[in-house]
């Protein structure tokens, strides 16, 4: 089983991306956004329920926003949020809209072109799990988070910038 | 200055350990040249022509003595003895080794400086007035403005991947604009409301390179306090919506110009509405702490214009057209500030060797507080210098080879580092300023031409901000040989323009005498006092275009 890491720890990945045509079973899987947004009748109706059932996740991919799912992330168990390549920087823009605006609680996964060096970055803007580029040290990559002990900048995980934890 | 506390220092020092192991991981193969790319450039380094570059953050040209010292170390240490104050107001070293940078960002940690973001698709180093805080015209000091920026900007965790770099300039004078605020990605301009409260006009997509644009305002006043919450928004519309499939329309002019302004606006403020309240905020014990570190030096109650200083400028006819072109008023009667050409000639722009910077910060030492600054015109100054003491200063100065008394004149040229240095490059500018500066060093006629900007870039991506000079010179390349195309009518500050193009290029050894057409024609037409930009403005393109290319060529052609 392909690992990942969640909430810091390595860990085997339970979720399936599934292609637009595959049909769809009762295990943990994922779909990209452009399939539920254009389902409709029974096959959105199919949707809903798995997705209720916790058995469903969506992945935005390079160019959809985070306003595009808004506050219907909120019943889905995982959002991924693809990076198409490393310095590709909009997946950190949706992360925190996702989080911080649209009441995401669910797993937040990178995947894609995800680099040790990035996650630091990624963890600050809400993401709690990483799939990882498959070339990447997982061992290694646990470390990545500690990088900078007090930032400047408010995030998700602590909505205070530096100016309102500095005393 | 700012002086950093615990926490500003314990993140300057945790980056330099990052990119040591980062460094590590590279030399040892395990991150591939392509992957190391963007963290290298975020820690200020470029691989050029020849060597790896280095390019240190001097947070809106604030330099101390300290500071200075430790950069002539560097540069004895570990580059060929000297270094290249940039247009961004930045030390860039040229020799540096590559593994060894590390162990250079440790040692400027020590000294509260760094190289985070100075290159990247992330946002730079933030600019302003070399003359902040010490000139009488200025609405308030623009510095903790800056400083606040710099702090929110450093290693945010959403913008480090921006479709392009990102740069912001701060202005808090009306009527006159040395930061250049509406060349950049967001100008920041200071001021008052009709009630009296202290805010911004905000810009956004200006910037140079490829497609010159001046910037939009995007809102005409916002509030002291939501600074950071709204270049949030700002940056966040265009983190999201900026192209990123084409490097050359990637900047957010490119953007706004998509959007128009109008809709580019709605979007920040939609976006804005949800940030505003939130802890983003700045609290105004914030901008007080922040201002606190730019309060005034000792000031001593002085006279103004002693008699020591009239009688040198009296009896010293170079000594008084130093201080003519190069010293300017200072808010507090009997200082004035002075301005140190680093265009020397035979050197480029901008260089200086290690031993002048270790003089120049005992000069700072002695004269002004221990503080400096770097200009985006590449030269160096001192803001706080009693009159009666500068007479002292020239000589010193001028025995250092810093004291042409040319600011703003012809040779005052910036000039990026063209192809002697960097890859991009379609041709060689460092020859072309060269040239010039040997054409015309005649002090009383580049005094009788007075002011004018001559800015010369090696290509288009315009790092010698060639558009906005009044006579701009742009490396082409025509066949594999380099050739200059000339365009005039360039201007920054606060009647900004872009440049227009004279007509066909020219090859590098007529340079000098095109250049000598052009003023020839300027001296011909001006009339009382009018500078080289006035007369262009009133008798337009046409007349220079008859003197460069005079009619028999055009028939040859024909
Ligand atoms: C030698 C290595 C250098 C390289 C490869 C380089 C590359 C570039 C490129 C590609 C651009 C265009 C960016 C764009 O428009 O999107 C640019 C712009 C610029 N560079 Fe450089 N540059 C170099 C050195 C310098 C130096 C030494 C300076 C200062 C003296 C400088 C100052 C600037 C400025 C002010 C701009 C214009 C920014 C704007 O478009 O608003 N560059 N540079
Ligand atoms: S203008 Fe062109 S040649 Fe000059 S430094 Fe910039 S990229 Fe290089």
């Amino acid at each position: 089983m392909t690992q990942i890491i969640l909430d810091k720890q390595i860990a085997n990945d339970e979720w399936t991306l599934v292609a637009d045509d595959a049909p769809l079973s009762s295990n943990k899987e994922v779909i990209n956004f452009s399939r539920w947004a254009a389902a409709e009748g029974a096959d959105k109706d199919a949707l809903v329920t798995k997705r209720d059932a916790g058995t469903l996740g969506i992945q935005l991919n390079a160019g959809d926003t985070a306003d595009l799912l808004a506050n219907e992330s909120q019943g889905f168990a995982l959002i991924n949020v693809e990076f198409p390549k490393f310095a590709d920087g909009r997946g950190y823009s949706a992360a925190r809209l996702l989080r911080e605006r649209f009441g995401y609680t669910g797993q937040l996964r990178a995947v894609g072109d995800v680099l040790f060096d990035q996650l630091f970055f990624m963890m600050r803007c809400g993401f709690n799990a990483m799939a990882m580029r498959a070339d990447q040290d997982l061992d290694l990559a646990v470390k990545g988070f500690e990088t900078f002990s007090a930032p400047y900048q408010a995030d998700v995980n602590d909505t205070r910038p530096l100016f309102r934890r500095r005393s | 200055m700012y002086v950093y506390d615990d926490f500003d220092q314990r993140i300057i020092n945790e980056r330099v350990a990052q990119f040591q192991d980062q460094m590590n991981r590279y030399l040892d193969g395990k991150i591939p040249e392509e992957e190391f790319l963007p963290l290298r450039l975020q820690n200020g380094i470029y691989v050029q022509r020849y060597a790896p570059m280095l390019r240190i953050a001097v947070p809106y040209g604030m330099l101390n003595s300290q500071q200075l010292r430790k950069m002539a170390e560097i540069a004895r240490d570990y580059d060929r003895g000297y270094a290249h104050f940039s247009t961004r107001q930045n030390l860039q070293y040229n020799w540096p080794k590559l593994e060894e940078c590390p162990e250079i960002l440790g040692k400027l940690a020590e000294v509260q400086m760094h190289a985070v973001q100075t290159s990247g698709n992330c946002i730079r180093n933030t600019t302003t007035d070399e003359y902040a805080g010490v000139i009488a015209e200025e609405l308030v000091d623009p510095r903790p403005y800056c400083e606040i920026i710099r702090q929110w900007s450093t290693f945010h965790p959403e913008f480090a991947f921006l479709p392009r770099k990102f740069k912001i300039a701060v202005n808090s004078v009306e009527g006159a604009d040395r930061a250049a605020t509406r060349m950049h990605d967001v100008g920041i301009q200071i001021i008052r409301n009709d009630a009296g409260e202290l805010g911004y006009r905000v810009y956004a997509g200006g910037g140079l390179g490829r497609t010159p644009i001046l910037s939009s305002v995007v809102r005409e006043f916002l509030p002291e306090e939501d600074l950071l919450t709204y270049l949030d928004a700002i940056i966040r519309v265009y983190n999201q919506f900026g192209r990123r499939d084409n490097k050359y329309k990637a900047r957010i002019k490119i953007l706004v110009k998509a959007l128009g302004v109008e809709r580019f606006s709605e979007l920040v403020e939609a976006e804005w509405e949800h940030l505003k309240d939130g802890d983003g905020k700045l609290p105004s014990e914030e901008l007080e702490r922040i201002k606190s570190h730019f309060t005034e030096p000792d000031y001593l109650a002085l006279e103004a214009d002693p008699s020591t200083y009239t009688d040198a400028l009296a009896s010293d006819k170079a000594f008084a057209r130093w201080v003519e072109r190069n010293v300017r008023a200072h808010k507090k009667p009997g200082y004035a500030v002075a301005t140190f050409a680093l265009k020397q000639k035979g050197t480029a722009p901008g260089d200086v060797t290690d031993s002048q910077i270790f003089a120049f910060a005992d000069l700072a030492d002695k004269y002004s507080f221990g503080e400096a600054r770097s200009t985006h015109q590449q030269n160096l100054v001192l803001a706080d210098v009693e009159q009666a003491k500068l007479y002292a200063l020239w000589q010193e100065a001028k025995a250092l080879g810093l004291a042409t008394p040319t600011l703003g004149l012809l040779t005052d040229m910036i000039c990026c580092p063209g192809g002697d240095f960097c890859a991009l490059a379609n041709a060689k500018s460092l020859p072309i300023a060269e040239a010039l500066q040997n054409e015309f060093d005649d002090l009383d006629y580049l005094h009788d031409l007075g002011d004018i900007d001559l800015n010369i870039s090696g290509c288009m991506n315009a790092c010698g901000h060639h558009h906005i000079g009044n006579i701009g010179i742009l490396g082409v390349d025509k066949k594999g040989e380099e050739f200059y195309q000339v365009s005039l009518g360039g201007a920054s500050g606060e009647d900004a323009a872009v440049g227009k193009i004279l007509g066909p290029s020219f090859a590098r050894n007529r340079m000098a005498e095109i250049i000598r057409t052009i003023l020839d024609v300027y001296v011909d037409q001006r009339i009382d006092g009018e500078s080289f930009i006035e007369t262009f403005r009133r008798i337009g393109m046409d007349a220079f275009k008859a003197a460069v290319y005079p009619a028999k060529d055009s028939q040859a052609k024909a």
